[in-house]
């Protein structure tokens, strides 16, 4: 009848607007995660879902608030409709068929935000009231959660007190982390689509300032990584025993000794101060800016009597700034 | 006027005095078993605890029963001593079904307001970011603590407030309507319905206690470890929680033995009024699932007084028990807040349609069905819990598949509205913002529902805004419809029905806007229960506005009180069936009479055949009319 065809059409032009203009973008924080990108698209499939349902059960009411309101002085009841099986079978079997449905993707969402990478990174995070540690594989302590963009990190959360939660909005993932020790330790694994700064912030209540327990994640290249990594493995003791630590971790006192013997490139004992001639006869007094030289673009004064292209040309790639400072001051320290 | 002769008053003295003795049992306990007789958290609670329990001795709720223990007999009829004051009755321990039902409603408005009232007090707080409002001296001096310690107290204790004004304004609904629906003269055990009324004032009196014995900061949840160090109040929370359980088993039980046993001949389950359905469907919940509550309860308190090591990790317990024993309750227990309300909905659309309600059997099928789906959902809460991830599934199906039931009723009731000749008086406004709003709870379900998109909405302000959906659809607004529409037959008095439309006409726009402003900062990552966020996210707009809406929603309760206060003292006689209603309690007099129904009425139709000529539902004069 004329009143179901009108109002259809105004459910479909409600829901069609309101799936069109609510849009998963607007409504998210920047997408920063590949669980994030499945998770995104459930979430839009909701939203349709949302604005047809909406739409079917207020635009009926809200048409049959103005049409069949009771006038002024009109009498009578309304149109004597006690119910409608097949009716109801329909409102029945329908709704079925879309929650199974949703409930299989579901099931297949959470399998694909789940994936597991056997290549991963893996970084363990101590939650305790009300700051986060992060420790990386090979014993690196921080406080900020630096992760390579584009490859999984498998995050092993674990409380020391009571339970916490860490989630980043951007990845689009939460886990609560529980106390008790690795039997209850928590897995989360995070994919980065997206370089920049980003925050986890509890989203457990955990006591007096769960509000303000966060810590700093950042997302940076791989190469990034690497270099931030290896300078976070140095220390807190002085330049030259950092640099000493350094040389060894390194590979450098594998060809430079500290005793005066030669090896493969030349003796860092008492290099300071001394003349250094190179192949084509140009000369040049050791200090540290000749030695940051060295390290960095060796083969561009390779002492006389040494070989060429022996020592790594990509030292400014693995060692930060202050690791090459270090081992600087290191080389400068032996007298 | 002598005090003492209110039970209230009495009850409020006995707990007093029997907290004391409590505590002084507990310190010679202690002695006895050779430790020094001073703790506080063991003394305190065990004198809370007996407090409570000569509370109930005081207000008059043993009496009887002491009594036949004693093999004495007691009188069969417990009229009104004509004497006192009406008013009297409420005060006092009263048998009437009604009676009982009132005391339940105005104690359920009160913790509403109490309820509120800690709402408003966070609200200010989170309406800008910095901790601006609650650090302020005065609550240091008259509590021992601000800032964020009392943020998280306010914020638990407006949950767990307002869950306790719900249990009782359904205690309300169920105890005042559900024998006057069914043609009896009152419930089947009238004894333990006044228990299970008044054990409420002591549990509502503790619970709120907590917030001065140092508050705790759980929110209602209580989840370990964290509750098991919180302060002493944490313990008053489990033991008010507990005597408010109490009540809603003891209930239940009289709901579900007057409907099955009760009713008035002809009245076959299927020709019940529909609330009957609601509240049968309510209290098979009540019955069975509150136990759990009162269970995880106990074992975080053995925890904490005795040591033993259910939840602790590193003494072989686990915390996830916890969460799993909680929510075995917890979620049906949002099936109890909800199924009433829509129950009443379902009382009142076919009242101002004109209509038969559309589809009765299955909506009165459906309650049932919700009632038993919800109890296969609990995990929901818990899918970043830590749980075992595959358990999670299941639970993800079982928890869509409740949109079933629920579709059944939103359909019937468009069924209902659709060529009706309607009307809105307040209370079918309210009935519609319900359906409008319970549907906005039940749309944000799914994304909840599957686990993957619930990894980045759990414990965030999507949450906070899907249950206020929910709870002001499935409960405040069908409450406050209810009260509206059963004014007259309580009070004999109309209320100001333009003061109900400001009521309703303030109230829904301003929960609409503070639903979506909580949604969509909950979207961007606005986590719960934190008293202080981050400026550099952008959401101090949007909080403000939630705050301002806040309190227009607190002040249009408090204009349905003035309403309602002022109107039943002068308002307007309304004394007959002012709403043309079908149903029996309508055929009586309004207020309605001591004992309800002068003889036994008959069911001689349908409930809902509005427009079906000379059909009527109840003979109220069986035995005398022509067609007998």
């Amino acid at each position: 009848m004329i009143h179901i065809i009108i109002v259809s059409v105004l459910v479909i032009v409600s829901t069609f607007l309101f799936g069109t203009f609510v849009k998963v973008e607007n409504l998210l924080p920047v997408q920063a995660s590949v669980q994030g990108e499945f998770i995104d698209g459930l979430f839009g499939i909701h939203i349709w879902l949302i604005a047809f349902f909406f739409s079917l059960i207020v635009v009926f009411m809200l048409y049959s608030v103005v049409v069949f309101r009771r006038r002024k002085g009109e009498k009578g009841s309304g149109a004597y409709m006690t119910g409608n099986h097949n009716l109801e079978i329909v409102w029945t079997v329908i709704p079925l068929v879309i929650v199974l449905y949703l409930a299989v993707i579901g099931a297949t969402s959470l399998a694909d935000v789940e994936r597991r990478d056997p290549e991963a990174m893996v970084v363990d995070v101590f939650a305790s009231q009300w700051n986060w540690r992060f420790e990386y594989e090979d014993g690196t302590s921080s406080d900020v959660l630096v992760l390579p963009n584009g490859r999984q990190t498998l995050l092993r959360l674990q409380s020391s007190d009571v339970i916490h939660s860490f989630f980043v909005p951007e990845f689009r993932v939460k886990q609560d982390v529980l106390p008790g020790g690795e039997a209850f330790m928590r897995e989360l694994r995070i994919t980065p689509t997206l370089e920049g700064d980003f925050k986890v912030r509890c989203a457990e209540i955990c006591g007096q300032l769960h509000y303000s327990m966060l810590a700093n994640v950042q997302v940076v290249s791989t190469n990034e990584f690497d270099i931030w990594l290896n300078s976070q493995s140095a220390c807190d003791l002085s330049a030259e025993e950092c640099g000493q630590l350094a040389a060894q971790q390194y590979g450098c006192l594998a060809c430079h000794t500290v005793d005066g013997s030669v090896v493969v490139g030349p003796s860092w004992l008492g290099v300071t101060g001394t003349e250094r001639t190179f192949e084509d006869g140009s000369t040049a007094t050791v200090d540290a800016d000749y030695l940051l030289k060295s390290i960095t673009d060796p083969d561009s004064q390779v002492v006389a009597g040494f070989p060429a292209s022996v020592m790594p040309q990509n030292f400014t790639e693995i060692l930060s700034e202050e690791q090459i400072q270090q081992i600087t001051a290191f080389i400068l320290s032996l007298e | 006027m002598n005090l003492l002769s209110l039970g209230f008053v009495r009850g409020l003295i006995s707990q007093i005095l029997g907290t004391v003795v409590g505590m002084a049992f507990i310190m010679a306990v202690r002695l006895l078993a050779g430790l020094p007789a001073w703790n506080r958290e063991p003394v305190i609670v065990g004198g809370v605890l007996i407090g409570a329990i000569a509370f109930m001795a005081g207000v008059g709720a043993l009496g009887d029963w002491y009594k036949w223990a004693k093999g004495e007999k007691t009188s069969d009829h417990h009229d009104p001593d004509p004497e006192k004051p009406n008013w009297h009755r409420y005060f006092n321990v009263d048998l009437d079904h009604k009676v009982i039902g009132i005391q339940y409603g105005v104690t359920s408005l009160l913790l509403l307001g109490i309820g509120g009232i800690f709402a408003v007090l966070f609200r200010i707080e989170l309406s800008q970011s910095g901790i601006t409002f609650l650090n302020n001296p005065i609550f240091e001096t008259l509590l021992g603590y601000s800032g964020p310690d009392l943020y998280n107290t306010f914020m638990s204790l407006h949950g767990i407030v307002m869950i306790a004004a719900i249990l009782l304004g359904i205690g309300a609904m169920q105890n005042y309507l559900v024998p006057l629906l069914i043609g009896a003269n009152d419930m089947a055990f009238p004894r333990l319905n006044a228990f299970a009324f008044w054990i409420n004032v002591p549990g509502a009196l503790v619970l709120v206690s907590s917030l001065f014995l140092g508050g705790f900061d759980t929110g209602w949840v209580g989840y370990p470890p964290l509750s098991l160090r919180a302060p002493l109040g944490m313990q008053m929370f489990l033991m008010g929680v507990y005597f408010v359980g109490l009540s809603s088993i003891a209930g239940s039980i009289n709901v579900i033995v007057s409907v099955f046993k009760m009713r008035a001949p002809g009245m076959t389950l299927f020709k019940m009024p529909i609330f009957v359905w609601a509240s049968l469907a309510t209290a098979f919940i009540q019955l069975t699932a509150t136990q759990l509550i009162g269970l995880s309860f106990q074992l975080i308190m053995l925890e904490r007084l005795l040591g033993m090591p259910f939840f602790d990790a590193t003494l072989g317990g686990d915390p996830i028990l916890y969460q799993h024993l909680f929510w075995f309750y917890s979620h049906p227990a949002v099936y109890v807040f909800v199924l009433p309300g829509l129950g009443v909905i379902s009382e009142l659309l076919p009242v101002f349609s004109r209509k038969p309600l559309f589809g009765y059997k299955w909506i009165a099928v459906s309650s049932m069905g919700i009632a038993l789906v919800g109890f296969f959902v609990w995990a929901h809460h818990m899918f970043t819990s830590g749980m075992s991830p595959y358990l999670r599934v299941p639970f993800m199906y079982a928890t869509l598949l409740v949109a079933i039931p629920t579709g059944v009723k939103f359909f019937s009731w468009v069924g209902t509205l659709w060529r009706g000749k309607l009307v809105f008086p307040t209370p079918m406004l309210f009935v519609l913002g319900s359906i409008v709003i319970f549907l906005m709870g039940g749309v944000t379900g799914p994304p909840n529902g599957t686990i993957s998109t619930d990894l980045h909405l759990h414990d965030t302000y999507w949450v906070v805004g899907h249950f206020h959906d929910t709870i002001f659809g499935g409960y405040i607004f069908p409450f406050f419809a209810a009260i509206y529409y059963w004014f007259p037959k309580i009070t004999g008095k109309m209320y100001n029905e333009t003061l109900g439309k400001i009521h309703f006409w303030l109230m829904f726009p301003a929960f609409m806007i503070m639903t979506i402003g909580q949604m969509l900062i909950g979207l961007l990552g606005m986590r719960r229960r934190i008293v202080d966020y981050d400026p550099a996210l952008g959401f101090d707009d949007t909080q403000y506005i939630i705050t301002v809406a806040g309190l227009v929603i607190f002040a249009s309760v408090l204009l349905f009180a003035y309403n309602i206060i002022r109107s039943a003292r002068r308002g307007e006689a309304a004394e007959g069936n002012i709403w043309g209603s079908r149903s029996p309690e309508w055929q009586i007099a309004s207020p309605a009479p001591l004992h309800n129904y002068a003889q036994p009425f008959k069911v001689v139709g349908e409930p809902y055949d509005y427009g079906l000529p000379d059909s009527t539902y109840v003979d109220m004069n069986p035995g005398t009319s022509a067609d007998g």
